[in-house]
């Protein structure tokens, strides 16, 4: 009927009083430009510590051989020679869940190559290892299927070695020499810098598994076998199934292997920070609170301030409910004004806070959404009861009202 | 006759009951003012004269009696409805002017229209507003806020948002109480003026001055009519602004 009359009444009203509509809006300005700076920066450290995990690969399942008991003595995951290639092969080819697997045997020994050595971890993987470690290369390729089979003296290096040993060189196609055998360098892996434990990742060679295992360190066991699950809501499935298919291959009555998933280490490293931001958001939250209770207080001073206008209106025609809809109008308007000055503020403050400290720092749009949302629920929550008061009024009175 | 009476009131009562004692305001008052009249109602305080306005103005109903505005019964209507008789129908001019501070004279003289039941448009609010300013003879000060102007001029906004919605009956209460005797007179020709075009008006007044202007007068005393006659000697507000300015002039020259 007359849908917008509403609006230009309460935004009339608003600009009478500029300076009393703006100190409304204060308390709605910090209580959501502290939430979203709080999720920011929490949400920017979360994101970080992800990124870490995810660095480690992709959707990984990795089985680690059990312990290796002897004397007494212990020696912890991946010391008993229980896992074998076949083990890895039986996972590729009966798991249907598993797209990627990698037989891993780890070393660290020293390597030779331009009259500089270096000690580094020599490690032994199928070409599905870059796939699963989510890995690149800078420059070369990877060795192949068919390398692995011919136990081929080829090496992928990464970007430590070749700092250490290639000062200022292109090492692709150059030789290096792991245990008194000459292995040609095939590709250089794109650097990755720290992991999650503090450990370098560049600072690796990796040689086919077979030649590891036959020309380097001669063993027939493997130390661990990487597996990527097709998605992340797989990973527990692929668990699942390689359990089952190692207990049964194994057939021994204590299992005598671990898997792992890159799930739990996610779950772990994370969790910490979600506790912090979910306090951090709490305390955000009470001063959001405390901005709602701020208008609502200014607006039950406003209807009293303002019952001679009130009495005004309704003697020229206001009914109850237009005078309910105009504080509602102006309660709203008053709190989503100023919870969108609010995200612009607390994203400033993040970003500020990224500039001086270098925390990385993130908004997510879920959190702009909640903080709209809220801040208007905020405007109809505590406008309602001074709007109601308001739209009570007898007009009589109200005209009398000094 | 009877029934193109602008207001008809027949045995209106009007009882507060406020705690244990019943107060009878309005004792019985039968009155018919048809279309252009210029009434002016008057009595002493406590006469029963402020509760028979709000109750001609739909802001209060009576407990007794009729109350036909325009040919509609609205002595039994709602809230909602009485506010929108009062939006369609009155005009309101008070005493304290009651503007809304800090709005221009063109915003306040739209307020009313923004609560019509229909829908006018922003240009025509705004066409209507300026009129209803310059037949007050404001026309230069739309823009100007309440502060900016004079008691005069701010009663003459207060009567042109009275008769933006073109209202069957403009009703002032004390128009002039809070003006000097010269202001009082221009606003009573505003009055006159717009009565010569046909607009029927009801006057509260204390003041006999001021009655003077109107065509009838009539006294309430405990609640009832007195008295109720046509104003024999009646002033023309022209006039008697040409003879204060004589006067004035006088007094400068002497």
């Amino acid at each position: 009927m007359r849908f917008f009359a509403p609006f230009k009444i309460a935004a009339r009203a608003l600009r009478r009083n500029k300076m009393r509509s703006l100190l409304t809006m204060l308390g709605i300005i910090i209580g959501v430009g502290s939430v979203i700076a709080a999720v920011s920066i929490t949400t920017g450290a979360t994101k970080q510590v992800e990124d870490k995990v995810a660095s480690l690969g992709q959707n990984v399942v990795t089985v680690f051989s059990g312990s290796f008991n002897g004397g007494g003595m212990r020696g912890g995951w991946g010391s008993a020679p229980t896992l074998t290639v076949e083990d890895a092969n039986a996972i590729k080819n009966e798991i249907s869940g598993a797209v990627a697997v990698s037989p891993e045997v780890n070393d660290r020994m020293q390597v030779l190559a331009n009259g500089l050595n270096w000690n580094t971890r020599v490690n032994g993987e199928s070409p599905d290892f870059l796939q699963i470690r989510d890995w690149d290369l800078t420059s070369g390729a990877m060795f192949t299927d068919g390398d692995v089979r011919s136990l081929a003296k080829v090496v992928v290096i990464g970007k430590t070695v070749v700092d250490q040993l290639f000062v200022n060189q292109d090492p692709v196609g150059q030789t290096i020499i792991i245990r008194n055998i000459p292995f040609k360098i095939v590709g250089v892996l794109e650097p990755k810098g720290f992991n999650l434990f503090g450990q370098d990742q560049d600072d690796v060679t990796i040689v086919p598994y077979t030649s590891h295992m036959k020309r380097i360190n001669k063993r027939t066991f493997v130390n661990s076998i990487m597996v990527q699950a097709a998605s992340k809501e797989t990973i527990t499935q692929v668990q699942n199934d390689i359990t089952t298919l190692m207990r049964d291959r194994h057939k021994s009555a204590e299992p005598d292997f671990t898997v792992r998933t890159q799930l739990e280490l996610l779950q772990m490293a994370t969790s910490q920070a979600k506790t912090m931001s979910l306090l951090l958001a709490m305390i955000a939250s009470v001063s959001l609170i405390v901005g709602g209770i701020g208008i609502m207080n200014i607006m039950l001073v406003s209807v009293t301030e303002r019952t001679r206008e009130i009495g005004i209106r309704m003697a020229v025609g206001a009914r109850g409910r237009d005078i309910l809809i105009q504080f509602l109008i102006e309660a709203v308007t008053l709190s989503v004004v100023g919870g969108m000055i609010g995200i612009i503020f607390g994203m400033g403050a993040a970003w500020i806070t990224a500039h001086f400290t270098g925390w990385p720092t993130l908004t997510p749009m879920l959190w702009i959404g909640i903080a709209c949302i809220s801040s208007a629920g905020i405007g109809i929550f505590s406008g309602f009861y001074p709007a109601w008061k308001a739209s009570r009024l007898d007009p009589i009175e109200a005209l009398r009202y000094e | 006759m009877q029934t193109n009476a602008v207001i008809k009131l027949t045995d209106i009562h009007k009882i507060y009951r406020t705690g244990e004692v019943d107060v009878h305001a309005v004792r019985g008052v039968t009155l018919d003012i048809l279309p252009g009249e210029f009434v002016a109602i008057m009595g002493s305080s406590g006469s029963g004269k402020s509760t028979l306005m709000n109750m001609i103005g739909c802001l209060d109903r009576p407990t007794g009696g009729n109350y036909f505005l325009d040919g509609i019964d609205v002595s039994t209507l709602d809230r909602d409805a009485r506010a929108e008789i009062r939006n369609d129908k009155i005009g309101f001019v008070f005493q304290g002017f009651n503007l809304l501070s800090r709005t221009t004279a063109q915003e306040n003289v739209e307020m009313p229209m923004l609560y019509n039941h229909r829908r006018i448009p922003s240009a025509e609010q705004k066409e209507r507003a300026k009129k209803a300013l310059e037949i007050c003879g404001l026309g230069a000060r739309a823009d100007h806020k309440p502060n900016q102007l004079s008691g005069g001029q701010q009663q003459r906004v207060a009567i042109a948002r009275a008769l933006v919605n073109r209202p069957s009956l403009l009703l002032a209460d004390e128009p002039t109480g809070n003006l000097d005797s010269q202001t009082s007179i221009e606003i009573m020709g505003v009055f006159q003026k717009l009565n010569e075009q046909g607009i029927t008006i009801v006057m509260v007044t204390h003041e006999l001055d001021v009655a003077r202007y109107t065509k009838r007068m009539i006294i309430l005393r405990d609640g009832k009519i007195r008295t109720d006659e046509q104003v024999a000697d009646r002033l023309n507000a022209e006039a008697e602004l040409k003879n204060l300015k004589q006067a004035q002039e006088a007094v400068k020259l002497a």
